[in-house]
C-alpha cells in the first residue's frame, strides 16, 4: 500500500509537470496560429521549438519534423498542433538540445582567429548549415562594422547572447 | 527564401572551422526566433486591446435588465433626452447654406498663406494642397466648410453601391485603412501616381482616426473626388462615425486644428460620413467593401436603403449590446437597415464555415467560407476585397482565395509595426499587391525593442486599471498569504481578470518578478505604475475605477456637453457619475465622488472642465516620469 501511495504521488507530479508543458507549447504555438485554427507554417517551427528555449541546429529541425510526419519541400504545408505537440513535449522532457555555454561560443569565434574580415564571414556563413540570402545580410548589417569591415565578435556576442 | 548553397572552399582547418560555423549559426537563429517571438506577442497585445477598447466602449449595458434600469433611472433623471439625442447637423449646418454664404460668413485673411481654393476645383487646387500638407500647413476653415458641402451636394447624388467597369482604363487601385496617416497617403500617390482619369482609386473606409492628419487625407480624398468623380470612389468605414471619432482622436484633431470653427466642421461632416457610399462592385464581379458580409447580407436590400438615415452607431450599439446576452443577436431581421450596415461595415472573415456574432469587435459578425460561397454563387461573384484588420504584411488572402484584407496604414501600431499594402486590378480582375513601409529600419533588433517597449506599457497600463480585481484573484491561489504564487496561477489569474488571450507565461519577465524557487512575486507588477496626479482624496478603488473607465466617461462627458464648451455642472456630472456607477454595479459612497470633484476643481465656479478631471487619472509610468522631471 505505501507503494502504491508513493507511485500514484509520483505520478501526479509527474503529470502536473507533463500539463505544464504542454500549455507552454500550446501557448508558443498560438503566437504563430494566423487564423487560430490550430496550425502554423511549416516554416515557422523553427522559430517556435527555438523560443520555447531549444537549441537545434537545422538538422535537428528536420528531423523533428520528419516525426511530425511534413514535407518541409511542400510550401503550403502546415503543422497541426495535435502533431506537433507530444513530438515537442519529449523534446522539453528529455530536455534535448540545450543552449550552448557562452564560453563555448566564444571560443568558436576565437578559432576563427581574432577578428574577422567581412570576407570570412561571408565564408562562414556559406559551411556549416548554410545561411539564406536574408539571414546572411542580416548578420552582416549588425555585426560587421561598417567603416572597417571587421566583425569584432567580443562585441558582438553580448548582443546574440544577452535578451 | 532561398538557400544560398555556392560552395566555396574554405583554406582554413575545415572541420573545426565548419562545427564553430554552426554554433555561431545556431545561436544565431535561436537569437532571431526570440527575436521573431517577441515581435509577434507585441503585436498581438497591441490588436488584443485595441479590439477589447473598441468593445468595452458601449459596454455600458451588458445584459436586459440593466438596461432598463438604466433608461428607467436615466428617464427620471431627465438625461435620457441628453444622452440620446445626439445633435443633428441642421440645428448647426443649415443645409441650405452654400459655398457663397460660407464666402460672406468667414473671412480669410492676407496673412494666410495656404492654399485658396476656388470652385470648381481643379488639378491645380489640388496639387495646391498636396504641397500645401507635405509643409505641415493647415487649410484654412472656409475652404475646408466649402469643400465639406460640396462634397455632400455630389456624395448625395451616388447610389449606395457604385459600379465601376475595367473596360476604358488600365488597372485600378484598391487601398485600405489610412487611419490618418498622410505620409502613406503621399507614398501611394508617389508610387502609383495621382488619381486621374486614367489612374483610377478606390478608397475602402477608415480614412479618419488614430493617426494625426486624418483631416488632411479627407481634404485631400474630398478634393480629388470633386475634380474626378468618376474616377476616386469612396466607400464608408466604421470609423467614418461620430462615437468612434470622439473615442479614437479625430473629434480632438478637428477641435485642435480649427479652434474657431471645429463645431461646424464636424456637423458637416457627420452629413458627409452618412452620405459616403457603402460598396463599389467592379465588372458586376469584385465586390469591395469596409468590413465584411453576413449569412442575410442582401445586395439588392442594401442598394435600396436609406444610407443617410442610419442612426450613429451609439444608439443602435447600446440596443445591440443591451441584449447582446440574449437571443435576439440571432434573430437579426434582414430589413433593419441598421443592422445591415453594422454587418458590412463591421465583420470579419474567418476560417471556420459559418456566420457568429463578433464578440471581439461587438459589432458585425464572424463570417466563414460557406457564407462567402453562397453570397458568390447568389450574385455571381468572383472576389471580395476588404480592410478594417490590420495586418502585418499589409494584405491577406483567405477563404481559398475569395476573400482578400487590404490595409494601407503602414507602422499602424509602432514604427516599423507592419507595412501597407494596395492591390492593383487589372481587366482581367488578377491582383497585384504592391507593399510599402514608410520608414527605413536597418536594424532589427532596436525595432523590436521600440515595438515591444510600446506594447508593454499599453498593457502595463491595464493591469494599474484593473489592479484590485487581480490582487484579490491572486489572493485566491495564494492560499497561505506568502505573497507568491506559482507561474501556471499567476497566468490564470490575469488572462480570466483582464479578458486578453496573450502568451502569459512568455511575457512574465517582462510584467513581474520572480524568486529563485520559480515562483512569482505577484505584487511586484504594480510596482512601477502610479496614477498621473496625486489625488489624496480618492480612495483607491475609485481612482481604479476612473483610470479603467476614463475613455468611456470621455464619451459619455462629450455627449452631455451639447455646446461643445469642454464644460459640465457639477449636478451633471453627480448624476451622469452616480448612474454609471450603479449600473456597473461599483460600490462609491455618496459624497465620495463629489468630494473628489472638489478637490479637483479647479474653476471653483460650479462648472467642470471634464478633460481636465479626466486628465488626473491618466496612468503614469514611474521610469517615464523620472526621465521627464
Amino acid at each position: 500500500m505505501e507503494f502504491g501511495a508513493v507511485f500514484s504521488h509520483r505520478d501526479q507530479t509527474v503529470n502536473a509537470v507533463v500539463a505544464e508543458i504542454e500549455k507552454k507549447i500550446t501557448k508558443a504555438f498560438e503566437v504563430f496560429d494566423r487564423e487560430s485554427n490550430k496550425t502554423v507554417d511549416v516554416r515557422e517551427i523553427g522559430c517556435i521549438i527555438r523560443s520555447l528555449g531549444c537549441f537545434p541546429n537545422e538538422a535537428e529541425v528536420q528531423e523533428l519534423l520528419d516525426q511530425v510526419n511534413i514535407e518541409v519541400e511542400d510550401p503550403s504545408g502546415f503543422v497541426h498542433l495535435d502533431k506537433f505537440l507530444p513530438v515537442m513535449t519529449k523534446v522539453l522532457l528529455d530536455e534535448r538540445f540545450q543552449p550552448i555555454p557562452e564560453d563555448v561560443l566564444l571560443h568558436a569565434f576565437e578559432s576563427l582567429k581574432g577578428y574577422l574580415l567581412r570576407q570570412n564571414v561571408i565564408l562562414c556563413c556559406f559551411s556549416g548549415e548554410p545561411f539564406t540570402q536574408e539571414e546572411m545580410e542580416d548578420m552582416l548589417n549588425v555585426a560587421v562594422d561598417p567603416e572597417t569591415n571587421i566583425l569584432h565578435y567580443r562585441d558582438y556576442l553580448p548582443k546574440l547572447v544577452i535578451d | 527564401m532561398e538557400k544560398v548553397t555556392t560552395n566555396l572552399g574554405l583554406s582554413k582547418s575545415a572541420s573545426w572551422g565548419s562545427v564553430a560555423a554552426i554554433l555561431i549559426q545556431k545561436w544565431y537563429r535561436f537569437t532571431m526566433a526570440r527575436l521573431e517571438m517577441r515581435r509577434r506577442y507585441s503585436l498581438s497585445i497591441f490588436q488584443s486591446i485595441e479590439y477589447a477598447d473598441e468593445q468595452d466602449q458601449l459596454i455600458l449595458v451588458s445584459s436586459q435588465a440593466k438596461l432598463e434600469l438604466w433608461w428607467k433611472t436615466a428617464n427620471q433623471n431627465g438625461l435620457v433626452s441628453q444622452i440620446f439625442t445626439s445633435p443633428s447637423a441642421p440645428q448647426v449646418v443649415d443645409e441650405g447654406l452654400c459655398l457663397k454664404e460660407f464666402e460672406k460668413k468667414i473671412d480669410v485673411p492676407d496673412s494666410y498663406y495656404g492654399p485658396r481654393l476656388s470652385f470648381p476645383l481643379t488639378a491645380e487646387d489640388a496639387n495646391a494642397l498636396l504641397h500645401a500638407f507635405r509643409n505641415e500647413q493647415l487649410l484654412h476653415a472656409r475652404y475646408v466648410l466649402q469643400l465639406l458641402s460640396e462634397t455632400r451636394r455630389v456624395l448625395k447624388e451616388m447610389p449606395n453601391i457604385t459600379h465601376l467597369s475595367t473596360s476604358y482604363s488600365k488597372e485600378i487601385t484598391v487601398c485600405g485603412d489610412l487611419h490618418g496617416n498622410l505620409d502613406d497617403l503621399l507614398l501611394i500617390f508617389y508610387k502609383n501616381g495621382l488619381p486621374s482619369e486614367q489612374n483610377r482609386y478606390v478608397f475602402n473606409g477608415d480614412f479618419v482616426d488614430r493617426g494625426k492628419n486624418s483631416m488632411e487625407i479627407l481634404i485631400i480624398l474630398f478634393a480629388f473626388l470633386l475634380i474626378y468623380p468618376n474616377d476616386l470612389h469612396l466607400n464608408r468605414g466604421n470609423h467614418e462615425d461620430y462615437i468612434m471619432n470622439l473615442r479614437y482622436g479625430f473629434t480632438k484633431e478637428v477641435s485642435k486644428k480649427y479652434k474657431d470653427h471645429w463645431k461646424q466642421i464636424l456637423c458637416l461632416l457627420r452629413d458627409v460620413f452618412s452620405w459616403l457610399p457603402l460598396a463599389t462592385i467592379i465588372d458586376s464581379k469584385v465586390l469591395i467593401l469596409h468590413g465584411g458580409i453576413s449569412d442575410t447580407t442582401d445586395l439588392d436590400f442594401l442598394n435600396a436603403l436609406e444610407r443617410n438615415k442610419v442612426r450613429d452607431r451609439t444608439d443602435v450599439g447600446i440596443i445591440l449590446f443591451s441584449l447582446k446576452n440574449s437571443a435576439y443577436i440571432h434573430e437579426r431581421k434582414k430589413e433593419t437597415q441598421d443592422l445591415h450596415i453594422l454587418d458590412i461595415l463591421w465583420s470579419d472573415p474567418r476560417s471556420q464555415n459559418g456566420c457568429t456574432p463578433n464578440k471581439c469587435r461587438g459589432g458585425g459578425c464572424y463570417f466563414g467560407p460557406d457564407v462567402t460561397a453562397k453570397l458568390f454563387a447568389r450574385y455571381n461573384l468572383k472576389m471580395l476585397i476588404r480592410s478594417h484588420e490590420f495586418k502585418p504584411e499589409g494584405y491577406e488572402i483567405s477563404h481559398d482565395g475569395k476573400v482578400i484584407t487590404i490595409f494601407s496604414a503602414s507602422n499602424y501600431y509602432e514604427e516599423g509595426s507592419n507595412r501597407g499594402a494596395y492591390i492593383k486590378l487589372n481587366p482581367e480582375l488578377t491582383p497585384r499587391f504592391v507593399q510599402y513601409q514608410v520608414s527605413k529600419f536597418t536594424r532589427r533588433k532596436n525595432l523590436v525593442g521600440t515595438i515591444e517597449s510600446a506594447a508593454l506599457k499599453s498593457l502595463r497600463e491595464k493591469i494599474y486599471a484593473h489592479r484590485s480585481e487581480l490582487t484579490s484573484a491572486f489572493a485566491q491561489y495564494d492560499t497561505n498569504g506568502t505573497g507568491r504564487i506559482s507561474v501556471n496561477d499567476w497566468a490564470e489569474a490575469m488572462e480570466s481578470v483582464l479578458q486578453l488571450e496573450l502568451p502569459w507565461r512568455m511575457l512574465r519577465p517582462q510584467l513581474v518578478q520572480m524568486n529563485p524557487d520559480g515562483e512569482v512575486d505577484f505584487m511586484s507588477c504594480f510596482y512601477d505604475l502610479k496614477m498621473g496626479q496625486p489625488t489624496k482624496e480618492a480612495q483607491p478603488a475609485l481612482a481604479e475605477t476612473l483610470c479603467r473607465y476614463r475613455k468611456d466617461l470621455e464619451i459619455i462627458f462629450n455627449i452631455i456637453d451639447k455646446d461643445h464648451s469642454g464644460l459640465i455642472s457639477f449636478e451633471e456630472f453627480s448624476q451622469t457619475w452616480r448612474l454609471f456607477t450603479s449600473h456597473l454595479g461599483i460600490e462609491v459612497e455618496d459624497d465620495s465622488i463629489d468630494k473628489l470633484v472638489l478637490s479637483i476643481d479647479y474653476n471653483k465656479d460650479g462648472h467642470i472642465d471634464f478633460n481636465e478631471f479626466l486628465e488626473a487619472f491618466h496612468v503614469v509610468h514611474r521610469l517615464e516620469k523620472k526621465a521627464n522631471s
